[in-house]
């Protein structure tokens, strides 16, 4: 019987293993997006199962949003990506240090 | 009992892939993998009877968004190895991380429930229940002003994505429509009055 906690789980076991990918691929910003759109699944993974479990529909309209949110994050991070390789040659985050952060 | 199996194979998959995706040494397979891993999650959202949001996974996340990735990643000439460096040294800190986060959120639902009693079977929906009627429903009657704004938050990253990629190159000839439409006949054509060179 697959009950809420084994979908929470499944999750969060998902979250992890982004978060180590950001930590692994630190350099690479292509990775580092590709990161951020798993751990965006694994949280609307969350919103969708308790919304099955608790019987209330609000969790998948958010879900909706966070798809939406997602797809413009992804579509300005590419096109400042291309921007910067255009003008670096490279996109390795070690050579972002125009503002000296 | 089919429900189960099928959970258990989807979550494998899941899980496997997430790893390759952060694992691939070659970006296009990252892309690839980061694919299975949607297709998968749709999977287990339709386990969920959430057949309208696996849906729109699939149409939006792989059609659109991993597309424009798969896209980014072939055009863009990258030196993987160079980004690579560090990889191992990261890679204890990483586990560690991931560690610590998976326990933490495991601990929280297994061991400790926080005073809170998890639902532990979902109700059964009627028969020709529909799950994209319903979220229409309430996406047009409650959510209405942030359907909307979703709508502007999509407008803007459109105008935002071709500012930011649009390029004027200088010295490339290109037609400009504007100027064409306002020429006039008097900046094209000067009539001049002269005599006939070929005498009659």
């Amino acid at each position: 019987m697959i009950t809420l906690a084994h979908y929470l789980t499944l999750a969060g076991v998902l979250f992890a293993i982004a978060v180590a990918g950001i930590f692994l691929n630190r350099r690479n910003v292509i990775v580092l997006l590709m990161c951020i759109e798993l751990l965006l699944l694994a949280v609307n993974f969350n919103f969708v199962a308790f919304s099955r479990f608790l019987g209330l529909l609000d969790g998948q309209v958010f879900v909706f949003f966070i798809l939406t949110v997602a797809a413009a994050e992804a579509a300005i991070g590419l096109a400042i990506l291309v921007v910067l390789f255009r003008q670096r040659r490279s996109i390795n985050v070690e050579d972002l240090d125009a503002m000296k952060g | 009992m089919l429900i189960t199996i099928l959970f258990w194979v989807y979550a494998a998959v899941l899980v496997g892939a997430a790893t390759g995706v952060i694992l691939a040494r070659n970006p296009v397979h990252a892309v690839l993998l980061l694919v299975l891993c949607f297709v998968t999650a749709a999977a287990l959202w339709l386990l969920l009877e959430a057949e309208f949001l696996a849906v729109v996974l699939v149409l939006v996340y792989v059609g659109a968004v991993m597309v424009l990735f798969l896209f980014v990643v072939m055009m863009l000439d990258v030196n993987v190895e160079e980004l690579r460096r560090g990889f191992v040294r990261n890679a204890p800190l990483a586990a560690l991380v991931a560690v610590i986060v998976a326990l933490e959120l495991g601990y929280a639902l297994w061991v400790r429930r926080l005073g809170v009693e998890l639902p532990g079977t979902k109700a059964p929906l009627p028969a020709g229940h529909s799950n994209t009627a319903e979220i229409g429903t309430v996406l047009y009657t409650d959510y209405v002003w942030p359907f909307q704004l979703a709508a502007v938050v999509l407008l803007i990253a459109i105008v935002a994505a071709i500012a930011l990629t649009l390029r004027h190159r200088p010295g490339v000839r290109q037609q400009d429509v504007g100027r064409q439409v306002a020429v006039r006949p008097a900046a094209r054509v000067r009539l001049v009055r002269m005599r006939s060179e070929h005498e009659p």
